[in-house]
């Protein structure tokens, strides 16, 4: 079998650097919660810390150079076993929480999803809701990006992590000769977006500690909230615009702005195919979900509807999940369409989850390529993005990601109908798991929470949200002979 | 003149062509030796072998005596160092560079004298591109050439029944339309020249060269010829340089379909044209391919390959399957000349329409536009008139008293510059003044000598 030790090794070093992701909760305990909520971060922390040198300890002869291979492998340890070390405190911090949910609720964070099964939000202690936003924050734009940004231990190694890491079908563009650089670019145009959210949700009238909490899942397009009400608890029109100027910023590619600010020009946010779809998408179907809202009576004015046809539907198409009313009260036509968008409205090389725009665009290209070639049999005609043929590995590969998809998607949900869960519930668990949106319809709908099932079913979504964050392929192929093999 | 011309291909063979004969001694740099020699037997030039840009292989073709050097070998970057040669160790005075690529456009600081030293640039596709254009945008001209920066153009029409004008005088067309500034300045029936004079009658078939401002051009196509619907739909064959560039222009003016034969090119081309252009794969004389997509509801059908052979038997083949108006590229002259007016419309020879351009800076005096008319045969010239009556031949003199080489004639004037400017058709008593653009029809290359020699300022202007 395949030598996995060198992943290890850098898996530990990895572990090591996120050890001091936990002095962030620490911090606020220490001044909010108490020297005992202090305490549980401060162990978390030697825990993490312990870990990771002992690991490195005992793998130390075997650093090597990673292969195509060790990224695959590495990126997957990473996110099955930092939301571990991520849950650990949550068990002594949260009362009465079962392992099985806490893992949910770390993986949840990690992978930007927002699905809660933790009730009585804001009941909690303070450090343990920063945990769980910062958390988002991390995983939003990507671990691995991050370590690739940070640490300089990968040679040849870096592409292949970034490669499995980001979401997106084309992912050689490099924009700078060094990936590390790509890298440092990205999380710099985050942090700065990050910063300005943050400010702008205490203009608008949050509390520092909330205001944080909320950039860090507005930006990292997760949606916890340290309410249970999440946005109805302000019931304010500045704050739900606020955020969802910064949702609808998030939802574009990182990559795009890093250019703009790079070369100081607008045009490739302006002429870029994937964000035209996507500014039209999200405006058209405001304007629909708004007539729809004005029609049914279910919001007395128009432009009342429009601003709360915009919050939602920016909030579930980019996969951010925020909710301000309950919306599965309205018109069924409104929250299946929600769900809809949000499995394919963020753009590639954004925090948002789903098989994204770009796939969607090229699939549509695609389908009417076929149909002129029906009249037309002698015409060549590519497909292409933005003047550039795509090459038909590219397009063999969306089609084959988009079967992989629908196969996950509808197996999960066999699996939780086994589980005894009724059908509006099971698929749109599954669909928002996948697609990292966050809540769900039926039982797991936007005014109730995960915490309603049972461990199994928790167990199965949160192997979900990993799937849908690393793109299915990067999961899938650890379950390939072909991958142990020499 | 001595002059250097670099590269023996086709632009360089019909350039030394068309300038041998007009007794300028020519030197032909090429590597390939059997096609220099075949180029010394049938022209009187000098051939020299060997690669340009070495100075010693300009030096052997006589490089420091040189006039002018016009390099047209197939790589733009050989062109290039080849002037920046010329000019730096030879200061040849003049170089001109065949560029296929449109980011050295010319006078760019690039192409200085400090740079490539390139005085003029030359692009045959791009020439060839723009005489094509013309002919989608005029369906009925056989050839539209325009003087004096656009505002009056020279067309060149076959008059058919049910034209205004077909079987009157051309005395008559100044009764006919007073309002319509107009000139015949030439007209061939089948392909000898009559003279134009006021009495002789326009029949159907005679190919007519008429003068006016350019804004007249639909009113006078409508007089010597029924007036076409404007080109919707055409068709393409041959997707190189020429098709490409032609289908780039024509984006948002016609529906266009491409035929090309090789794959790789054809996905080339679907990757740099819209997507509601079609590229088919294919080849342009397949009579199935053809009919599946609807030649015969073509407006125009135009062979652009790089094979004479292929796009004659492919433009017959269409105008057989019934497509409106053909259009052929047929680069040897004795085919062209047989195609012209018979199956095929319209042949068109590339190197002739970029010889035009090339002649430009050739010419002595102050000649602003040259364009070669009946694939070379013929040349109309537009001619700045300086100086004044001391110095000048043609200011201040009426019409009727500049001595014109017999044959040529003074087709119009155009006066003052920019918006201001207007088109005249002179009259025999009209008064030439100082900066006049007058534009000039000379139906033979021999008397192009004489005419130059008119519009060159006698030594005392500068005393």
């Amino acid at each position: 079998m395949y030598n996995f030790l060198p992943v290890l090794n850098v898996f530990s070093r990895i572990l090591l650097a996120f050890a001091p992701a936990f002095l962030v909760p620490l911090a606020w305990a220490w001044f909010l919660d108490g020297r005992h909520h202090a305490l549980v971060w401060a162990y978390g922390f030697a825990f993490a810390a312990f870990c990771g040198a002992a690991l490195w300890q005992l793998t130390r002869a075997h650093r090597r150079e990673l292969q195509a291979k060790d990224g695959f492998l590495l990126v997957n340890l990473v996110w099955t076993l930092l939301p571990a070390f991520a849950a650990a405190p949550m068990m002594f911090t949260v009362p009465g929480v079962e392992w099985a949910k806490a893992y949910f609720e770390a993986m949840s964070a990690l992978t930007a999803t927002g699905a809660t099964a933790f009730v009585g939000l804001d009941d909690l202690p303070v450090s343990v809701n920063v945990w769980r936003c910062f958390l988002q924050l991390l995983g939003g734009l990507g671990i691995m990006l991050l370590v690739v940004a940070v640490l300089p231990l990968l040679g040849l190694g870096g592409v292949q992590l970034y490669r499995a890491e980001t979401p997106g079908p084309m992912k050689d563009t490099k924009f700078t000769p060094r990936i590390a650089e790509t890298a440092r670019g990205l999380w710099g145009v985050y942090v700065l977006f990050s910063v300005a959210c943050m400010l702008a949700y205490r203009w608008a009238g949050m509390s520092w500690a909330d205001a944080f909490m909320h950039m860090c899942t507005t930006m990292g397009l997760g949606g916890f909230s340290s309410h249970d009400a999440s946005f109805g608890y302000w019931d304010s029109h500045t704050i739900e615009a606020v955020a969802t100027v910064f949702m609808a910023l998030a939802g574009v590619s990182f990559m795009r702005y890093f250019i703009v600010l790079r070369h100081r020009t607008l045009r490739p946010l302006v002429n870029d195919r994937e964000i035209r779809t996507y500014v039209t998408v999200l405006a058209v179907s405001i304007l629909v979900v708004a007539v729809l809202l004005v029609a049914h009576d279910t919001v007395d004015d128009f432009p009342e509807a429009l601003r709360t046809a915009a919050f939602h539907v920016v909030s579930v198409a980019t996969t951010t999940g925020y909710a301000s009313t309950d919306y599965a009260q309205w018109p069924v036509f409104v929250p299946v369409l929600l769900m809809f968008l949000g499995c394919f409205v963020s753009c590639a090389g954004s925090t948002g989850g789903g098989i994204k725009l770009v796939r969607m665009v090229l699939l549509i290209k695609q389908a009417r390529r076929e149909l002129v070639r029906i009249i037309h049999p002698r015409v060549v005609n590519p497909v292409t993005l933005g003047g550039a043929v795509m090459p038909t590995s590219v397009m063999t590969a969306v089609l084959g990601y988009m079967l992989i998809y629908g196969a996950a998607t509808m197996g999960l949900t066999m699996v939780l109908l086994f589980t005894g869960l009724d059908i509006v519930t099971a698929f749109s668990a599954v669909v928002a798991t996948v697609n990292n949106i966050g809540p769900g319809l039926g039982e797991v709908g936007p005014a109730s929470n995960f915490g309603v099932l049972n461990t199994a079913q928790v167990w199965v979504l949160s192997f979900a949200m990993l799937l849908g964050r690393l793109e299915l392929l990067t999961v899938l192929v650890l379950f390939t002979g072909h991958f142990w093999r020499k | 003149m001595n002059i250097i011309i670099l590269g023996a291909g086709r632009v360089g063979e019909s350039v030394a062509e068309s300038l041998a004969s007009e007794q300028n001694d020519i030197t032909v740099i090429d590597m390939d030796p059997a096609r220099l020699r075949a180029l010394e037997e049938r022209l009187d030039l000098r051939g020299v072998v060997g690669n340009g840009i070495q100075p010693s292989v300009l030096r052997e073709a006589g490089a420091q005596d040189t006039d002018m050097l016009i390099a047209c070998a197939a790589h733009d970057e050989t062109n290039l160092v080849v002037c920046k040669v010329a000019h730096d160790v030879f200061n040849v005075p003049s170089t001109i560079a065949r560029l296929r690529s449109p980011e050295f456009p010319e006078g760019d600081e690039l192409l200085g004298k400090s740079g490539f030293a390139v005085d003029h640039v030359i692009c045959p596709e791009e020439s060839v591109m723009r005489y094509i254009h013309q002919l989608i945008s005029y369906p009925e001209a056989l050839q539209v050439l325009e003087f004096a920066d656009g505002r009056a153009s020279l067309i060149a029409v076959r008059a058919t029944h049910g034209g205004a004008l077909v079987g009157h005088t051309i005395g008559e067309i100044r009764e006919r339309f007073p309002h319509a500034e107009m000139r015949v300045v030439a007209l061939y029936r089948l392909d000898t020249e009559m003279e134009a004079t006021p009495q002789t009658r326009i029949l159907a078939g005679d190919e007519v060269f008429v003068l006016a401002d350019t804004q007249k051009i639909r009113q006078v196509l409508s007089a010597v010829h029924n007036i076409d619907k404007p080109v919707r739909r055409l068709m393409i064959t041959g997707g190189g340089k020429v098709g490409l560039r032609l289908a780039r222009s024509l984006v948002g003016q016609c529906e266009v379909k491409i035929i090309e034969r090789d794959l790789k090119r054809c996905e080339y081309l679907a990757s740099q044209l819209p997507s509601n252009m079609l590229v088919l794969q294919g080849d342009g004389a397949d009579e199935e391919l053809l009919l599946d997509e609807n030649v015969g509801e073509m407006d125009m059908f135009l062979a652009l390959t790089s094979d004479d052979e292929d796009n004659i038997m492919s433009a017959m083949l269409a105008k057989r399957l019934g497509a409106g108006r053909v259009l052929s590229l047929i680069n040897r002259r004795a085919y062209a000349d047989m195609m012209q007016g018979s199956t095929i419309d319209i042949a068109i020879s590339p190197s002739q329409t970029v010889i035009g351009e090339l002649l430009t800076h050739l010419r002595r005096g102050d000649v602003a536009v040259v364009h070669s008319l009946r694939r070379g045969a013929a040349e109309a010239l537009e001619g700045i008139a300086r100086g004044d009556v001391k110095t000048s031949k043609l200011v201040g003199r009426k019409v009727e008293e500049i001595k014109l080489p017999k044959g040529t004639r003074i087709g119009a004037i155009v006066r003052g510059e920019g918006r201001k400017s207007e088109v005249l058709m002179p009259h025999h008593d009209t008064v030439i003044e100082t900066d006049d653009h007058i534009i000039i029809f000379i139906p033979n290359k021999r008397l192009v000598r004489e005419v130059e020699r008119l519009f060159q300022v006698s030594a005392t202007f500068f005393g």
